[in-house]
């Protein structure tokens, strides 16, 4: 309310950038208030649901891969494209803030790739994905890889449309992770923790991680793996295999 | 920082629906465990109202805070963050609240 003239409620200043010493006249308009009780993500989700019916459609499943920078998920697709590539017909997404690096890995694995760079953005959002889609042109029963931007904050809250998240954690990382980063393994349907090839040369308490993960995200399935070596990776292509459509 | 694109889809969305109306005060909630800093929405609004029917709008937040069932022992409990356990020890708890991040109401020259 305005100490000096009382105007309230229905009607505000509308000049109102001054010291307010009503040494010159200002204009009071009435105003309405309307009620909109709108999701702000709103039109992110729309756009998501148009993404996962399209999906359904074509039998395609696609699934979200999140971890920051360097906990290994170029390295991951280009292990499961090697080895699972042809039997799953498997296309990637690539979403980095600048070059087409990762693009051009999963492509020399021979699988089509597409390469979004948010520039600015920190995230993939529905829209990135449908362009996505629109490039890649995935065949119908195939799998659909998308390689966030690695971030543990920011791609946690925009739905691309996917039928499944995968939030990546490497042992090199500190187990501390999941109680840092709750928001992101809450929206986990599943945590893979890779690089365990290197637990004996790190100090990365598992029990920990897992305790973690369980508390943001209680009965979330975790699969402990090396990309690099392959120790534990049949567990991944056996959950991967289990949501073909 | 996801707050500017958070902040884009605000002002995109209101602008969307109050066509060529003037706003001047924008209300928005967001739950504290929402994942959404309001600082950092109220850092963005005003650049990204720039140039748009709501530039020069006030901008309220209501923080709703966080609420949870445990779904072991049945109680309801104030969730301050996103790892808090039940007093009972459960993690297995459904989130009442905490989570919005909604526009609520505009106010916009009659």
């Amino acid at each position: 309310m305005c100490a000096t003239c009382g105007c309230s409620g229905g009607t505000i200043l509308e000049h109102h950038d001054h010291g307010h010493d009503h040494g010159h006249d200002h204009e009071h308009r009435e105003t309405r208030t309307v009620t909109l009780e709108q999701a702000v993500l709103a039109r992110n989700d729309a756009l998501a649901e148009l993404n996962r019916t399209w999906l359904a459609e074509h039998s395609i499943l696609a699934v979200n891969l999140m971890s920051s920078p360097g906990a290994g998920k170029t390295t991951l697709l280009e292990r499961t494209i090697r080895e699972l590539g042809a039997e799953l017909r498997v296309s990637v997404v690539e979403g980095d803030q600048e070059t087409v690096l990762d693009a051009d890995r999963i492509r020399a694995t021979g699988a089509p790739a597409v390469q979004i760079n948010t520039g600015a953005g920190c995230h993939l959002d529905a829209q990135m994905l449908a362009g996505g889609l629109r490039t890649l042109d995935p065949p119908e029963h195939s799998v659909v890889l998308i390689e966030n931007v690695g971030n543990l904050v920011c791609p946690a809250l925009f739905d691309l449309g996917e039928q499944a998240r995968v939030v990546i954690t490497s042992v090199t990382e500190g187990a501390e992770k999941p109680r840092k980063y709750p928001q992101m393994f809450r929206a986990a349907d599943l945590v893979l923790l890779n690089k365990i090839d290197l637990l004996p040369y790190v100090d990365f308490d598992v029990a920990d991680f897992l305790d973690g993960a369980r508390r943001a995200n209680p009965g979330v399935e975790v699969l402990q793996l090396s990309a690099t070596t392959g120790e534990g990776i049949a567990g991944w292509y056996g959950w991967l295999r289990a949501r073909l459509p | 920082m996801h707050e500017m694109a958070i902040t884009q889809s605000v002002v995109e969305q209101i602008c969307e629906r109050m066509g060529d109306a003037s706003v001047r005060r924008v209300c928005l909630e967001i739950g504290t465990l929402s994942g959404v800093v309001p600082d950092a929405v109220r850092f963005c609004f005003d650049l990204v109202a720039e140039g748009t029917t709501l530039e020069g709008a006030s901008l309220e937040i209501v923080h709703t805070m966080g609420k949870a069932r445990c779904r072991d022992c049945g109680a309801e409990f104030a969730l301050a963050d996103l790892l808090m356990l039940c007093a009972c020890g459960s993690a297995n708890r459904e989130l009442l609240a905490g989570e919005e991040l909604k526009i609520r109401e505009v106010e916009v020259l009659a």
